[in-house]
């Protein structure tokens, strides 16, 4: 059964299984490959996308969750603060590897959009979910509080 | 889905003409892929793909200088998160006089003859080596690029080639007034016949070589846009997922596919090497397939023991006489006689890599050839292991290296087993097919090539002055380099299992170390510094036991015995000490520890600050690192991989371990392999040693002295020493 949702502002219809996450629908099917794949269940947040806004792990949202919803991928993210997160996080070159990065950049978002001026404690909160095994953690805290102090 | 509705395109790849010139014509059986990465963000679409070359360009096998005055820099290494795409472009640059941003970065293709590692004679990355192999033949290919765009201005101007100058890519003659730029040049420039011998710089007119220049990768890195193994798509792309066998060592006897052929876009069920290859429509349908399949394994070979009983194995293997891996004096004589000895065992369990990005490639085979889309660590090694598979000779491979979501050492092994894996399935496709492999967390927790299980047993004794005047030191666990084109003589000792502890930098006079190498059916492999991270904690953990045997203070007790040929062990120390304010007050329920390493030809120290809540729970709050690798290419980058590393080397000690039962490993992701995460990441301070020496790695010797330095902090805290890892598995109750 297609299902039907927006993706990055455009209106997708994908004839897929429903169960299929939404992570490998969105990869494979709508050929956006900035969200990756890091663990399959919600462990490392390397899949996250913005559904309605809101920070979510794509490997465990099956695609007939989705249906009628607004997705936000790496590739759709616009804006002041997304600017701002990409901004802070090229000038303090966070970035080693780079796999998880579209998934710490799109839960900062969130939490920036959420929170303007997080501290320390919302950081660790908001971010913790998102694994780096390049371990880059000590940059992405700076360069969140950078991005702030643009907003 | 109607895909041609559908707005968006994932980057798709493209091959820009192998080049013509003499310098280059070894590489004509490997084409080039047309990722080219600029400071303000790579062309990776086919559309964007370079222009092929052509006659007005400059070329040698490193740079090409166009007549769009871009200076594009292949890259013989692996990107893996090191900086490889922005350090190399950096030596280049410097010699070339070019300004940053006209610089790009290409990967290059597979070809040992042009593009081979000169401290492994073949192509490939790892042992921190990109830079230290690199630094004079890139220095020297910058070089000969600007003596030519130097003789073709002044052929062209009629003027003496020692009146130019350079600068930020463009070239002048003062007295004449005139200036090109080098895109203006590269016609002329090529022509001519490239120098024989170059002048390099003298290091102190460096301009670019020590600035932090930002990152080559910054921009697509941070926008969704790097293209990984994962992201790559081919028109009729097939997915495949692999069931390998539970146990190590155990191989496929008979499998039913029927309730996984059953499935919606199921292609076919075909038995591989490895396993049992399942390939569908999608990966999703491919992974389902792959866990429906019933398939009896046959264990007459496997490895059954689990970590209880090798543990046990180890122990005892620890209280017998190993192999001769260093010998100075008489250890056991004078440790019979000293004032006072000390014993302590160490336990270090198995390690997965885990990068972040799993084990996956892309292979299409078609015309007596084969493509290979990967992250490539060891292009000549990958080159040969898939033209055996496929019946082709390496140069009707191509390899495609690409960036890699991490590696840590995992990506670079001599079976080439997850891009063999795919060749395997390619072969069962029709010619033609793409597909794509990929290893599921699961697979790569379970699938073996860990960092080997080790117990060391340690003994040192110390005189009446509270000298240490002997030590020994016992090493057990499996081999990394057996059975490796890097083994050594059969029966010889594997450098790697003793580096670290066999070339201790203290004045001990009396000093054994030795190895007993085990038989284990688990699959081993380096992981981020090899023998350092188990050497370097046994040791520098052993030296602050020793130091408060002594009651001496451990940064002085170290410093006492580093002589004079370790003067670089002894710099990073100081600094460290001076940074991190060693010997200050730091409060109630806090504490440092310090350790020093050498790993690669790079030094570093650290002091960790750790502190203990109510409840007893340590928390690490702050690590100092000084380092010293020589002449620094990048600071920042540096700074990068120090951190990295420390986390890395950190979420290992703290939490890592994968264990067997009866042979089955327990853990399956990352619920159950628990890897730093960013609340106990520490504030980290990094500071380089200013150097003139040659440039050594930083991919590694940061991950050394973490472990340790955070286990003395807790040890100076609790009066506890940590040996048993991981951290928190010990006991920490005091
Ligand atoms: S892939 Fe979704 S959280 Fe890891
Ligand atoms: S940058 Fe490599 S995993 Fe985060």
């Amino acid at each position: 059964m297609p299902t039907s949702f927006t993706l990055n502002g455009q209106p997708v219809t994908l004839d897929v299984d429903p169960e299929m996450p939404l992570l490998w629908a969105i990869r494979e099917k709508a050929e956006l490959t900035g969200t990756k794949y890091g663990c399959g269940i919600a462990q490392c947040g390397a899949c996250t996308v913005h559904i309605d806004g809101e920070a979510a792990r794509a490997c465990v949202t099956p695609v007939s969750a989705v249906a009628g919803a607004k997705i936000t991928t790496i590739e759709g993210i616009s804006g002041k603060t997304a600017e701002a997160v990409q901004a802070s996080w090229q000038k303090l070159n966070v970035v080693q590897c780079g796999y998880c990065q579209s998934g710490q950049i799109m839960s900062a978002v969130a939490l920036l959009t959420d929170k303007p001026k997080p501290n320390n404690d919302d950081i660790d909160a908001a971010m913790s979910g998102n694994i780096c095994r390049c371990a880059t953690y000590h940059r992405i805290r700076e360069a969140i509080h950078d991005a702030a102090t643009a907003l | 889905m109607n895909k041609k509705a559908f707005p968006f395109a994932a980057a798709k790849t493209s091959m820009s003409k192998p080049s013509r010139r003499d310098v280059l014509k070894g590489t004509a059986a490997g084409l080039i892929i047309g990722f080219v990465f600029t400071p303000r963000g790579s062309r990776v679409l086919a559309a964007e793909a370079p222009p092929p070359l052509t006659n007005a360009e400059l070329v040698n096998a490193f740079v090409r200088v166009a007549p769009d005055n871009t200076v594009t820099v292949m890259i013989k290494h692996l990107e893996m998160g090191q900086g490889v795409y922005t350090g190399l472009p950096t030596i280049v640059a410097e010699e070339l006089d070019a300004d940053w941003s006209q610089m790009r970065a290409e990967s290059a293709p597979a070809n040992a003859a042009l593009y081979k590692n000169l401290a492994f004679g073949m192509q490939g990355t790892g042992g921190s080596t990109a830079v230290a192999n690199s630094f004079e033949q890139l220095r020297k290919a910058g070089a000969t690029a600007r003596a030519m765009l130097v003789e073709a201005a002044a052929k062209d101007w009629k003027v003496p080639a020692v009146d130019i100058t350079v600068s930020k890519g463009v070239v002048s003659h003062a007295a004449s007034q005139r200036s090109a730029t080098f895109g203006a040049l590269a016609d002329k420039a090529a022509r001519l016949t490239p120098p024989a011998d170059v002048k390099l710089k003298d290091p102190k007119d460096f301009t670019l070589i020590g600035t932090n220049v930002p990152r080559m990768d910054n921009v697509e890195k941070t926008t969704g846009k790097a293209i990984f193994a994962l992201d790559i798509v081919r028109p009729g792309m097939v997915y495949a997922a692999v069931a390998r066998a539970p146990r190590f060592g155990a191989t496929m006897k008979t499998f039913d596919p029927t309730a996984s052929m059953r499935l919606k876009g199921v292609i076919s069920v075909t038995p591989i090497s490895s396993g049992v290859a399942v390939v569908a429509d999608s990966f999703w349908t491919a992974k389902q397939a792959r866990d429906a399949l019933q398939i009896t394994w046959d264990e007459s070979k496997a490895e059954k023991r689990g970590t209880p009983e090798l543990l046990a194995e180890y122990k005892k293997l620890a209280k017998t006489q190993g192999q001769s891996a260093k010998k100075a004096g008489d250890a056991a004589g004078v440790l019979a006689k000293a004032a006072k000895t000390v014993t302590a065992d160490f336990e270090f369990p198995y390690l997965a890599h885990a990068p972040m990005e799993p084990m996956d490639a892309v292979v299409e085979i078609k015309d007596g050839a084969c493509e290979v889309w990967a992250g490539c660590q060891f292009q000549t090694v990958d080159q040969g292991n898939v033209a055996r598979v496929l019946g082709l000779k390496p140069e009707q491979v191509t390899i495609h290296t690409l960036l890699a979501g991490g590696s840590f050492g995992r990506r670079a092994n001599f079976a080439s087993d997850f891009i063999v894996e795919t060749a395997e399935v390619a072969k069962t496709l029709p010619a033609g097919t793409p597909v794509k492999l990929i290893w599921t967390r699961e697979d790569d927790i379970k699938g073996g090539r860990y960092r080997p299980m080790y117990v060391h047993s340690m003994t040192a004794g110390l005189d009446a002055n509270g000298a240490l005047t002997a030590w020994s030191h016992r090493i057990v666990g499996q081999s990394i380099m057996k059975g490796t084109a890097f083994a050594g003589q059969p029966g010889s000792i594997d450098a790697t299992s003793v580096e670290g502890a066999s070339n201790l930098p203290y004045n001990i006079p009396n000093i054994d170390v030795e190895l007993h190498t085990t038989d284990v059916g688990v699959p081993v492999l380096w992981w981020r510094s090899v023998g350092s991270t188990h050497n370097a904690y046994a040791t520098e953990v052993f030296i602050d036991i020793m130091a408060r045997a002594a009651g001496k203070d451990p940064l002085a007790f170290r410093q006492a015995m580093l002589p004079a040929e370790h003067a670089r062990h002894k710099a990073v120390l100081d600094l460290v000490a001076q940074k991190s304010g060693w010997g200050t007050a730091l409060g109630a329920n806090k504490a440092r520890g310090i350790a020093v390493a050498e790993s690669f030809g790079s030094y570093v120290a650290q002091v960790a600050e750790v502190s203990r809540d109510a409840k007893g729970d340590i928390k690490v709050e702050r690590i100092v690192c000084a380092v010293d690798c020589g002449i620094a290419i990048n600071p920042d980058v540096i700074r990068a991989q120090m951190e990295g590393g420390i986390g890395y080397g950190l979420g290992a000690v703290m939490k890592g371990a994968i264990t067997l039962k009866d042979g089955l490993v327990e853990q399956s992701n990352f619920d159950g392999y628990d890897v730093l995460r960013m609340d106990e990441m520490p504030k980290i301070e990094v500071h380089i040693v200013p150097s003139t020496a040659n440039p050594t790695g930083v991919g590694e010797p940061g991950v050394p002295p973490a472990g340790p330095a955070v286990a003395n902090a807790i040890f100076a805290l609790t009066g506890k020493p940590v040996t048993v890892l991981p951290i928190n598995k010990a006991k920490l109750s005091s």
